[in-house]
């Protein structure tokens, strides 16, 4: 039988407790901002999103080349779920950024070089997932796919300078010594939220291989029976 | 030094093939008037519009077209089943890389020599600025292309649908290239000083390093069967 472990559902209760927990800081404890209003709630998830997206591209590139040196599947695994998890996070950020954008500085959308990286960046994992998706033998399939998730991760920093000389700067620059500054209970908030999405990461993570897992028993069990039956 | 002449070896072979049948040069070539001309209907082709969108459309004709060279250059040794023998040449695959990157890259310089005068003389263009430097972008910018551009064909070959792939897989990786060769294109055009583009060569040049060293490194994985 294929049970999660115990430590995958405590790790699924710790994080359901620290969501909670971000949930609260972020609407209740969090002060409201004095121009954004209530839209600027948004931020906390924005960037935790941001930040989860990447980190599992950063564990992509890390199993990638675990799994050209080591050839073990688990690794291989472990790149595909979490490349999954960051195209997600990836995704919301996508979201978030222009509703957010549309209420802060009335408009949708600007070029402007985290905003655009993102969006390459998003592409980037489709194309990777794609290359997951198509018909080849397993290894043959795991093989590539680390190549090009080690050539995507690469690229990305290239892609964030040549966009960054290219656009325009009309992103606010939080923190920094430029940056406007920020609420010490926004800041906690935002700290409890990164944590929260961080927990959630791994519990995603954990699920996604149990899936895995669960797909290849079920493989091997279709085979029997055809065996079988013949 | 032996590697050099390896690497030569199977370019001579590729261009030798490629010039008995000019299958993908006649089509890179077609292709890439055939963008000019698009556009040439997308944007009014008289007043100034041309000088505004002229580079966009240069290197949206030079890199669409280079895809249509690349897809093949894989894809027909898989399905002359010569990829094999390829590998079986008692060289080391990196030479075939090497080898295919400057295949491509030949045959793409050869496509951009007459497609690019074809667009200036359809638009009515003035080249105002440094030849030299235009020359040089073009160089790099071709370079930078064809380097990840083969790698990922060679990656994509593996894939029944080849030529759907490569192009969803390539463009995005590819962004810095567009970027930098477009940017500086602009500005020779318009005349600027050469230390308006440095900054833009610089790029190019860095990303032709890094996606010529990194393939070097990773080719062996991508070639395994």
């Amino acid at each position: 039988m294929l049970q999660p472990s115990k430590s995958h559902q405590l790790l699924g209760w710790i994080t359901f407790v620290l969501v909670l927990v971000a949930l609260y800081m972020s609407f209740i404890y969090a002060p409201i901002e004095r121009v954004m209003g209530y839209v600027q709630k948004i931020f906390y998830f924005h960037v935790a999103s941001a930040w989860n997206a990447f980190f599992a591209f950063f564990i992509v590139f890390i199993a990638s080349i675990i799994y050209l040196i080591t050839r073990n599947m688990r690794w291989d695994t472990i790149a595909k779920v979490s490349a999954e998890i960051g195209v997600v996070f990836t995704t919301i950020v996508l979201v978030t950024g222009p509703i957010w954008g549309r209420a802060a500085w009335n408009t949708w959308w600007t070029w402007e070089p985290r905003l655009t990286t993102t969006l390459i960046l998003w592409f980037i994992y489709l194309a990777y997932v794609l290359i997951r998706a198509s018909g080849m033998e397993t290894q043959k399939k795991a093989t590539l796919a680390a190549v090009f998730g080690i050539i995507g991760f690469i690229d990305v920093p290239i892609v964030f300078f040549a966009i960054k000389w290219w656009g325009a700067k009309a992103h606010p620059l939080v923190f920094g010594e430029s940056g406007g500054g920020i609420h010490p209970q926004m800041l906690h908030a935002l700290i409890a939220s990164v944590i929260a999405f961080t927990f959630l990461y791994f519990y995603m993570l954990q699920k996604g291989i149990l899936i895995e897992q669960a797909e290849e028993r079920l493989k091997k069990i279709k085979e029997t029976l055809r065996a079988k039956s013949h | 030094m032996r590697f050099l002449a390896k690497i030569a070896n199977i370019v001579w072979k590729d261009l030798v093939a490629e010039f008995r049948t000019k299958e993908m040069i006649s089509a890179m070539l077609i292709f890439s008037v055939l963008v000019i001309i698009v556009f040439a209907f997308a944007f009014d082709p008289v007043g100034e519009t041309v000088r505004a969108v002229s580079p966009g459309i240069i290197w949206v004709a030079f890199t669409f077209s280079g895809i249509l060279g690349l897809n093949r250059s894989f894809v027909n040794e898989k399905q002359n089943e010569t990829l094999l023998g390829l590998m079986l040449a008692p060289v080391d695959r990196t030479a075939i890389f090497f080898g295919k990157v400057i295949t491509n890259f030949i045959l793409m310089v050869i496509t951009e020599a007459i497609s690019l005068p074809v667009f200036f003389v359809l638009f009515d263009f003035r080249m105002e600025g440094s030849l030299l430097q235009l020359l040089l972008v073009i160089f790099l910018g071709t370079l930078g292309f064809v380097s990840i551009g083969t790698f990922l064909a060679a990656l994509s070959a593996n894939v029944r649908t080849s030529e759907i792939l490569l192009p969803i897989i390539l463009f995005p990786v590819l962004v810095p290239v567009i970027i930098g060769a477009v940017e500086s294109t602009a500005t020779i055009f318009n005349q600027g000083a050469f230390e308006q583009i440095v900054g833009w060569v610089k790029l190019l040049a860095v990303y032709d390093v890094i996606f010529l060293v990194v393939p070097f490194i990773l080719f062996d994985y991508v070639l395994e069967v």
